[in-house]
C-alpha cells in the first residue's frame, strides 16, 4: 500500500507527505460550561467542555488534598463514524483515551494551585476520521484556556504516520503530546514496530506539528480575547 | 500556501456506506512543462524524479510544436496503447491522474508499466494531479456517469493545459473515443486519434504497435474481404453476463478453468466443482473462443453426443489437418486418470463416454497473454510496405493461430515474436491481435540502462585504502587462496566475491537485477543479471588482483568436524584461478608437490568425507543428463555434443559450497527467524513417485520411497549387469522430484523449511551473488546478522519480501526452461546435417508408442508405434510390466529395454516418404538474438525399419506423411531401427 504516491508525491486526498490538515479552532460553543470548544483537524470533529475547578463531589476520589482532581471523560458519538454502531460507555479503547487525555492534561494544569477542588473535562467527538486522540487533545486544551484554568503551557498534540515519511508499508500511527514553550513531550504514543532511525524522523515530524498547532491555538485564543474585549467596551 | 477544502462523497457498494473524504486543491501544482515561467517560479512538488522530467521537457521549447499528447484510458483498447507509449517515438506525454487511477483500477499489470515508464528518466513523461488543482477539478454532476466525468476532467485538464502555456504550444489530446474526440473539438481542443496521431508521425513501424479498433474500422472490413468464403458466422455468441451467472446458480451452466490438452489443441477439460469431474470439450466451435487458462461457462451437451468425440473434430480442422496427435488418452497431461486407460479402441470409446462432454456459453474471465510464436509463412505481398495481414502460429500448441497486420512483414518473417490477442469475433476463425516484441521465457535480454550503468563502480576497479581501513573488512591477502571456477578456497575458507558492496539496495542497478533475478545460461551465450563490468572484473576473483570478498571461515580437524564457523568481509588476492579441468589435473598429477597442489588435495579428502556424511544423512545423489556443446565460433552451429563430464573437483567445490550455504543459512535464521530468504525442496508426494515405481517393479526392482535415506540407499543398490541401468533409474527418480524453492522464513513452519534431496533442515544459496539475486539477498542478511550492515527496509515487509521471493522462483524457473529449450534448439541444428543411428533407452511406455531417451545427448522424444490418428491400434499395453506388444507377434517393446533409433531430420516441405512407426516431438526453441533463426525452420525425421530379435527387417506397414505446421520449430522424429536385449 503506498500513502504517497511516488509519480506525483501526494497523497490521496492532495496534500503533501508533510502536510497537515485543515485546523479549525472555537471556543464557547457550550454555553452552561465554565469553558468550551470545538475543534476540527480535516474531518476530525471534536467537541470539548470544561467544569470547574468546584468542589470534589466524590470525596473519595480525591487522593491528595492539596492537588486539584482532573477527571476526563471520552466518549465517540453514535454517528461520529459510518456504520451506525451502538459504542457503550466505558468500554476499553475510551476507558484508555479518557486516562491517556486526564494524564496528559494533568502534566500542564497547576493542579497545586487549585487544592480540594476538581476539574472535569468531558470530550466528545462528532466526527471520527483518523486522529481522534489528538483532536480531542487540542480542544481539552483550547477549552481548559477558556474556562480561564491556569497552565503550564499549551499543551498540543499530533500524530504522525510512518508514511508521511515513505512509503513503508503498515500504518504506525504515532500520536505526540507536547509542550511548545517549554520543549517537553507529555505523551507518545505508538501502535506498530518501526525502526529506530525512522521513528527519529517521524517524532521530529510529529513535534513540527504540534508546534504549528499551538501556534494556531494561540490564535484563536487571541482572537477570542480580543472579542470579549470588544463586548466589554461596549 | 493556499488550501481549499471540498468534501466528496463516495458511496461503495456491498453494504451501503457514505464515505467523506476531505480531497484538497491546490495551486501549487507545476506542469511539468519548462516553457512555464509560473510554475517553475514555485518551490518544485517534484523531487529529483521530477526535475528530469522537466529538463527533458525543454525539449517542448526549443522545439516549437512538439506535441504534449494526452492519452486516455478510456477503453481498453487505449490500455494496450501502452506497447506504442513504450516505444521512444512516443514522448512528451502527460498523463493526468484520473487516468492512471483509472488504469490502476482496469489493470494494475499495464499501471506497473505506465509507472515504470513515469519514473523512467529517459522518457519524457509527466503526471499531472489534475484532481488536485484548483482549476481542473472537475465535481461530478448530476446524471452524470462516473465515464462521463472522467472524460469531462480530460477535456478540462487539456484545455487548462493549453490556455496555460499559450498558443505556441500544441497540445494535443489523443482520445480513442469518438464522443469525447467530438466533445473536445467542440470545446476548441486538439484532439486526435491514436491512429492518426501514429500516422502523423510517419514511422510505419510503429503503426503495428497501434491497436486494431474492432469497431467496424476500415482495416477490418479489408480482412474480410480478403477471405470472403469466411464471412459467416462461426462461433456462436457468447451468452450475456447475466443470463450466465443465472445459468451458474440453477446448474444449467458450469463454471470452471479450461485447459487445452497440450497434444491435441482441439480438446479440452474444464474442471468444474458443480459437477465434480471434468468435462470434455471437442473442437474449436464448441470451445467457442476460449482460450487455455480462460474461467469459462460450460453447458453440457446431451449425454447421447458424447460418444461424437471424432467429428468434431473432423467439422472444424481445415487447414489444421496436418497436425499429428499423440492420442490424448496416453498424454502426461490427461488429467485425472491415474492409469490412462489404453489399448484397444473399445475401451478408449468407453473412457470418453463416461465423461460429460460440453460446449463453452461464454467467457467468465479471460485469460488473454502475450504468445510467442512466428508468422506462417507465405508470399510476401504484391506493393509491400503496405498493410499485410498475416496468421501467427504460438509456439505453445494449446493458443490457436492470430491473425495480425503487420506494415514490416519482410521483418518478421522466419522471426521469433511475441504477440498479444485484442479480440475475437464470431466472425472470425481466429483471434485477432497484434506484434509486440521479440522475448521469450519473460527473460529480460535487452541491454543494461544508462540509469544502471551510473550505478557501476567507476572503472578501471582498484581496492581503496577505505575499504582497507573499514574494520569490519579482514585483511586476508597474506592468506594462500586460489579459485576453481567461481569461488576461491583454502585450506578451511571459502570467498564469495563481495557484490553488495557494489550493487546498494534501491539503486536502479538492485532493481533491475532483483527483476532479472538470475542469469540465465544459454548454449554459447550469457544473459546476465548484472552488468558485464561487475560480473567479468570487479566481482570476478582473477588470479593476482585485489578483490574485496565475503568469507566463511571454518576451523576443520582432518575428519571434516567443524571446530568453528566464521564469518567476515575481507579482502583477498587469489593466487590462482584455475578451471575445474585444471584442478582436476593438479590432483591427479602425483609428481606435483608444490603448496597449491597439496592444498587442494587437502581440500579434496576433505570435501570426501563431508559427502560421505551427507549422504550418511540421506541425501539423494541425483543424475540429470547435463550435455555440452562444441560450437563453431563463426556460424555458431554446433560441432559436437556430449554429456557434461562431472569431475572430482566439482564435486569438491560443490561440497564446501553447500557448507557454506548451509552454516550462513543457520547464521541467518538464527537472528532474522521472520525475514530471512532460505530454500526448500519439498518432499514428493507418493503419486509423484508413482511413475518411479511402476517401472522399476516392472523390471524386478523395489524402491523404498519413505524417505530421502531410504530412496538413496535403494537407488544405490539398484544395479544389474547392465552399467548404465543405475544412472538410468536415478535420471528417472530425478524427474519425480519437486522443485526447490526460494522462500521467506516467516511464512512457513520449520518443519517445512527441509531440502529434501540435500536431506539438510536449512538451506540457502549464499555462494553465487554474481549471477543469483537471492545469493545477493542472503549476503544482505548475513551482513546485517554480523552488524556490518543496516537491514534494508525490504525485510521489515514480509509480504513484500514473499513478492520478492516468488519472484526468484519464476525467474529462475523461466532461466531454466530457456537454457533447455536452448539445448534443444542446438540439438536440433546439430542433427541437420548428422542424421545417426544411436542407442536409445525407453523410459515410458504409452498406448500408442513410447518415449525414448537418448543418453548419449541426453535428449528425449516419443516413437509412435501407430499412424496418427489411430488410438491404440493394434497394439497392446501390459500396464504390469510396462510393456506394449503386438498381438500375434513377437514383437514388444518395455521399458528400460535399449533399442537402436534413428534420427534424421528434414526440412518442412519434404514431406517423409515412408515411415509408419513415426513420433514426433516438438522442440520449444528460444528467443535468442539469433538472427538467422530460420536455419531452425526444419522438421528431423526418421525412417525406421524395425528389427526383431534375429535383426529381421519388418515390413513397413502403412505409410504416412508427417507435415510440419510450425515454423521455426523443429522436430526430431524418431524411429526405431533394431531393438535389443542386453
Amino acid at each position: 500500500m503506498e500513502y504517497v504516491n511516488p509519480l506525483t508525491g501526494f497523497r490521496v486526498d492532495g496534500r503533501r507527505p508533510n502536510e497537515m490538515r485543515q485546523l479549525k479552532g472555537e471556543v464557547g460553543v457550550v454555553a452552561r460550561a465554565d469553558g468550551s470548544a470545538l475543534f476540527e483537524m480535516g474531518n476530525t470533529r471534536v467537541i470539548a467542555a470544561v467544569y470547574g475547578p468546584r468542589e470534589v463531589q466524590n470525596k473519595g476520589q480525591q487522593v491528595n488534598s492539596k492537588d486539584a482532581l482532573v477527571r476526563c471523560e471520552y466518549r465517540m458519538a453514535d454517528f461520529s463514524t459510518g456504520d451506525r454502531r451502538r459504542k457503550p460507555k466505558g468500554d476499553r479503547r475510551s476507558t484508555e483515551i479518557s486516562l491517556v487525555i486526564r494524564q496528559t492534561m494533568e502534566a500542564s494544569i497547576l493542579t497545586h494551585l487549585m487544592p480540594r477542588s476538581q476539574i472535569d473535562i468531558f470530550v466528545q467527538v462528532l466526527q471520527a476520521d483518523g486522529g481522534t486522540r489528538a483532536a480531542c487533545i487540542n480542544a481539552a486544551t483550547l477549552a481548559l484556556a477558556d474556562a480561564g484554568i491556569p497552565m503550564r503551557d499549551i499543551v498540543t498534540s499530533c500524530s504522525a504516520d510512518l508514511n508521511y515519511i515513505e512509503d513503508s508499508a503498515g500504518g504506525p500511527d504515532v500520536t505526540v503530546g507536547f509542550l511548545t514553550k517549554m520543549d517537553k513531550v507529555t505523551l507518545l504514543q505508538m501502535d506498530a514496530k518501526l525502526p529506530m532511525d525512522t521513528f527519529e524522523t517521524v517524532m521530529d515530524l510529529a513535534i513540527e506539528g504540534c508546534k504549528a498547532i499551538a501556534n494556531y491555538i494561540r490564535e484563536v485564543l487571541l482572537e477570542n480575547t480580543k472579542r470579549l474585549e470588544c463586548q466589554r467596551d461596549h | 500556501m493556499l488550501q481549499s477544502k471540498t468534501f466528496v462523497k463516495k458511496t461503495r457498494a456491498g453494504r451501503v456506506q457514505k464515505v467523506v473524504r476531505e480531497h484538497y486543491l491546490r495551486d501549487d501544482i507545476s506542469c511539468g512543462a519548462a516553457s512555464c515561467s509560473t510554475c517553475g517560479a514555485v518551490e518544485h512538488p517534484l523531487s529529483a524524479d521530477a526535475a528530469a522530467i522537466l529538463v527533458v521537457d525543454t525539449n517542448v521549447v526549443l522545439h516549437q510544436g512538439v506535441e504534449l499528447g494526452i492519452p486516455e484510458a478510456d477503453v481498453l483498447r487505449a490500455l494496450l496503447q501502452i506497447d506504442l507509449l513504450e516505444n521512444p517515438a512516443i514522448d512528451d506525454v502527460v498523463l493526468l491522474s484520473v487516468v492512471l487511477d483509472e488504469v490502476k483500477n482496469k489493470n494494475l499489470a499495464v499501471f506497473n508499466r505506465i509507472k515504470a515508464l513515469c519514473s523512467n528518466k529517459a522518457r519524457r513523461f509527466f503526471v499531472f494531479t489534475n484532481e488536485h488543482h484548483r482549476d481542473t477539478y472537475v465535481k461530478e454532476m448530476v446524471g452524470e456517469s462516473p465515464n462521463d466525468r472522467n472524460d469531462r476532467a480530460i477535456r478540462v485538464a487539456t484545455r487548462w493545459y493549453q490556455s496555460h502555456l499559450g498558443e505556441n504550444v500544441k497540445v494535443l489530446l489523443i482520445t480513442n473515443d469518438r464522443d469525447n474526440k467530438r466533445k473536445a473539438i467542440e470545446e476548441g481542443i486538439n484532439a486526435e486519434t491514436v491512429e492518426s496521431y501514429v500516422r502523423s508521425l510517419a514511422q510505419p513501424g510503429l503503426l503495428d504497435l497501434v491497436v486494431v479498433s474492432t469497431s467496424g474500422d476500415v482495416t477490418m472490413e479489408d480482412v474480410e474481404d480478403l477471405r470472403p468464403s469466411k464471412k459467416k458466422v462461426i462461433y456462436s455468441e457468447h451468452k450475456p453476463m447475466s443470463e450466465i451467472t443465472a445459468g451458474l446458480r440453477c446448474g444449467i451452466y458450469h463454471q470452471g478453468k479450461l485447459r487445452v490438452n497440450r497434444y491435441n489443441p482441439f480438446e479440452a477439460y474444464v474442471g468444474s466443482e458443480s459437477i465434480g469431474d471434468e468435462i470434455v470439450i471437442h473442437g474449436r466451435s464448441n470451445m467457442n473462443r476460449a482460450f487455455d487458462g480462460d474461467i469459462v461457462a460450460v453447458e453440457l451437451l446431451p449425454q447421447d453426443q458424447w460418444h461424437e468425440s471424432k467429428s468434431f473434430i473432423a467439422d472444424d480442422d481445415e487447414d489444421d489437418e496436418e497436425d499429428v496427435h499423440l492420442a490424448p488418452n496416453t498424454a502426461d497431461d490427461a488429467p485425472r486418470k491415474a492409469n490412462p486407460t489404453q489399448s484397444t479402441a473399445a475401451s478408449s470409446a468407453d473412457s470418453v463416454s463416461s465423461r460429460p462432454v460440453g460446449r463453452v456459453v461464454g467467457i467468465i474471465k479471460r485469460n488473454w497473454n502475450s504468445y510467442c510464436g512466428s508468422l506462417e509463412p507465405m508470399p510476401m505481398p504484391a506493393g509491400s510496405g503496405g498493410v499485410a495481414h498475416a496468421l501467427f502460429v504460438s509456439k505453445d500448441r494449446r493458443i490457436p493461430k492470430i491473425r495480425i497486420q503487420t506494415r514490416q512483414l519482410g521483418n518478421l518473417l522466419d522471426k521469433r515474436i511475441i504477440v498479444a490477442v485484442d479480440s475475437w469475433d464470431v466472425l472470425s476463425r481466429y483471434p485477432s491481435g497484434h506484434y509486440v516484441v521479440l522475448i521469450e521465457n519473460d527473460i529480460n535480454t535487452r541491454p543494461f540502462s544508462t540509469q544502471v550503468l551510473a550505478c557501476l563502480p567507476p572503472l578501471p576497479w582498484t581496492l581503496s585504502p577505505e575499504d582497507l581501513a573499514n574494520p569490519d573488512r579482514q585483511d586476508l591477502r597474506h592468506v594462500r587462496v586460489f579459485s576453481v571456477d567461481p569461488p576461491v578456497l583454502d585450506l578451511g575458507l571459502l570467498d564469495i566475491a563481495d557484490v553488495t558492496n557494489f550493487v546498494h539496495p534501491g539503486t536502479p542497478l538492485d532493481e533491475e537485477a532483483s527483476q532479472r533475478g538470475t542469469s540465465v545460461y544459454l548454449v554459447g551465450q550469457r544473459i546476465d543479471m548484472l552488468p558485464k563490468p561487475l560480473t567479468e572484473d570487479v566481482c570476478s576473483l582473477r588470479a593476482d588482483v585485489e578483490r574485496l570478498a565475503f568469507s566463511v571461515i571454518w576451523e576443520m580437524t582432518p575428519h571434516a568436524d567443524i571446530i568453528s564457523t566464521r564469518y567476515t568481509k575481507s579482502v583477498i588476492k587469489s593466487c590462482a584461478a584455475m578451471s575445474y579441468v585444471e584442478a582436476q589435473a593438479r590432483m591427479d598429477d602425483s609428481r606435483l608437490v608444490d603448496p597449491l597442489t597439496v592444498d587442494l588435495r587437502n581440500l579434496n579428502s576433505l570435501a570426501k568425507i563431508m559427502r560421505n556424511r551427507r549422504c550418511e544423512r540421506g541425501a539423494l545423489t541425483l543424475a540429470s543428463a547435463e550435455v555440452k556443446f562444441e560450437i563453431d565460433s563463426e556460424t555458431h552451429d554446433p560441432l559436437d555434443i556430449g554429456i557434461y563430464q562431472i569431475r572430482e573437483a566439482n564435486q569438491m567445490i560443490e561440497e564446501f559450497m553447500l557448507a557454506a550455504n548451509i552454516s550462513v543459512a543457520e547464521k541467518i535464521l538464527k537472528h532474522f527467524p521472520l525475514c530471512s530468504l532460505l530454500r526448500r525442496h519439498p518432499s514428493p508426494t507418493k503419486e509423484m513417485l508413482e511413475p518411479l515405481l511402476r517401472t522399476a517393479s516392472s523390471v524386478g526392482l523395489n524402491l523404498d520411497v519413505s524417505s530421502s535415506k531410504a530412496l538413496a540407499e535403494s537407488l544405490d543398490n539398484a544395479k544389474n549387469d547392465d552399467p548404465y541401468f543405475n544412472k538410468l533409474i536415478r535420471i528417472l527418480a530425478t524427474r519425480c522430484m519437486t522443485q526447490a524453492v526460494y522462500f521467506c522464513s516467516g511464512d512457513l513452519t520449520f518443519s517445512e523449511y527441509y531440502h529434501y534431496g540435500l536431506a539438510a533442515s536449512l538451506y540457502t544459496h549464499f555462494t553465487s551473488p554474481i549471477r543469483r539475486y537471492a545469493d545477493v539477498i542472503v549476503h544482505r542478511l548475513l551482513a546485517a546478522a554480523l552488524e556490518i550492515a543496516k537491514l534494508p527496509p525490504l525485510f521489515q515487509d514480509g509480504p513484500q519480501l514473499t513478492g520478492v521471493a516468488d519472484n526468484l522462483n519464476y525467474r529462475h524457473r523461466n532461466a531454466q526452461m530457456a537454457s533447455r529449450a536452448s539445448v534443444e534448439l542446438h540439438t536440433l541444428i546439430y542433427f541437420r546435417t548428422r542424421p545417426m543411428d544411436t542407442e536409445a533407452r525407453i523410459v515410458k511406455i504409452k498406448a500408442n508408442g513410447f518415449i525414448v531417451f537418448v543418453p548419449k545427448f541426453g535428449i528425449e522424444g516419443p516413437i509412435y508405434l501407430t499412424p496418427k490418428g489411430d488410438k491404440g491400434g493394434d497394439w497392446v499395453v501390459d500396464e504390469v510390466h510396462q510393456r506394449v506388444t503386438k498381438p500375434g507377434t513377437n514383437v514388444s517393446y518395455a521399458v528400460l529395454q535399449t533399442v537402436m533409433i534413428h534420427m534424421e531430420h528434414f526440412s518442412q516441405m519434404d514431406k517423409p516418404a515412408e515411415c509408419d512407426e513415426i513420433v514426433e516431438w516438438n522442440f520449444c526453441s528460444v528467443a535468442q538474438n539469433i538472427s538467422d533463426m530460420n536455419t531452425v525452420d526444419q522438421s528431423v525425421r526418421a525412417k525406421e525399419a524395425i528389427r526383431n530379435d534375429d535383426h529381421h527387417t519388418a515390413e513397413t506397414k502403412e505409410r504416412m506423411p508427417l507435415w510440419s505446421r510450425w515454423v521455426n520449430i523443429g522436430r526430431l522424429a524418431y524411429r526405431c531401427s533394431w531393438r535389443g536385449h542386453r
